[in-house]
């Protein structure tokens, strides 16, 4: 009776430290969608929409999750570095040009950990060390 | 107890008429400087009247390339702006607002959109009519309309009393005011709301229906 009690305890314990790490690495996620919106707010918004549905076919909207996917290495680039190309998104093409908003690696990382865990998009974090990785790809 | 019962109910009475009294005479406010002119009333004696400011007559390319003038707008009502098509700041959003009254008023014959660029080198009518099928514009309802700085310059802060300007320290080039601007069927300045503020693009709504209700009545007289 005794063993099982202490069991118990001892596997308690641990799954409340797995759980507490998961936390810990969800609450910087938090943060990072937290501080985010703000920018996307600031940066975003005005073409992007409140709810990401993009603004007639000047503006596409952020809501296919598949392109945010297949593109997710880009995406750091286009906010920097702005994007001319034409883009397909909802099987839709948009040739309108997206300014450069230049950001910080900090605040890339945390405007895309709010898109694409926005608006139907579910892909969870993005750290600031592959922001810079994935900068030094941008074509 | 008899008396207090029937001035309660002459209160209410007198209340409820007030209330709707109010809401009949509900009218927009006219903007703009307005001067006095001295006239002969019917019975030979001297009046005064009121001038008002209104919209002078303009000509303007539009995004068919065609030129418009005043005559398109006569008799209707009207909201104006100015913006550009590379503009990244305020006209993303004020078109998405302006939109939107565009969608509900799209039956209405009464209600017409005037946007004015203030990018005279590259807003060519070609890029308005491109600029306005992507924004999901097609038709005459709202016209793009395009023309020489000086022209669209002065309409915009005498006529319309938006502040425009060329800035070569903003990104885009340019900086705007994004005011709406409601004009009546006499071409008088009924109201001005910025075109970026939910709240004022709400008031906007529910102005227009008020202004024209007034034309209806103006008419029946």
């Amino acid at each position: 009776m005794r063993k099982s009690i202490i069991i118990l305890f001892f596997l308690s314990t641990l799954t409340g430290i797995f759980y507490s790490c998961q936390t810990a690495e969800r609450i910087q996620q938090d943060a990072y969608y937290v501080n985010g919106r703000d920018l996307y707010i600031k940066h975003c918004q005005n073409c992007h929409g409140a709810n990401g549905e993009g603004l007639g076919e000047l503006a596409p909207p952020l809501t296919d999750t598949v392109y945010l996917k297949q593109n997710k290495a880009q995406l750091a680039c286009f906010i920097k570095n702005g994007l001319s190309a034409p883009v397909t998104v909802h099987g839709k093409v948009y040739e309108g040009k997206m300014p450069d908003l230049n950001m910080a690696d900090i605040d890339l990382a945390q405007v895309i950990v709010y898109i694409t865990n926005s608006f139907g998009n579910k892909q969870g974090m993005y750290s600031t060390e592959q922001i810079a990785a994935d900068l030094k790809k941008c074509k | 107890m008899k008396h207090l019962y029937s001035a309660a109910c002459a209160l209410l009475v007198s209340s409820a008429l007030f209330l709707t009294s109010c809401k009949e005479d509900k009218k927009l406010p006219v903007y703009g400087l307005r001067e006095t002119k001295t006239i002969k009333n019917a019975d030979g004696s001297a009046g005064v009247d009121t001038i008002y400011q209104t919209i002078p007559a303009f000509k303007l390319l539009n995004q068919d390339s065609v030129y418009i003038t005043n005559d398109q707008f006569k008799g209707k009502i009207y909201i104006a702006d100015f913006f550009f098509t590379s503009c990244t700041s305020i006209c993303p959003i004020m078109h998405r607002n302006l939109k939107t009254i565009y969608d509900k008023f799209q039956d209405n014959p009464d209600v017409l959109f005037l946007s004015h660029t203030i990018d005279f080198k590259y807003d060519t009518p070609s890029v308005l009519k491109k600029y306005a099928k992507k924004l999901g514009v097609d038709g005459p309802k709202w016209q793009f309309v395009y023309g020489p700085k000086d022209t669209i310059y002065t309409l915009a802060e005498k006529s319309y009393l938006v502040a425009v300007m060329q800035d070569s320290t903003n990104r885009d080039g340019y900086v705007h005011q994004g005011f709406l601007v409601l004009i009546d069927k006499d071409k008088k300045i009924r109201g001005a709301y910025d075109g970026t503020n939910p709240e004022q693009v709400a008031q906007l709504m529910k102005d227009i229906p008020i202004l024209l209700a007034e034309d209806h009545k103006a008419d029946k007289k």
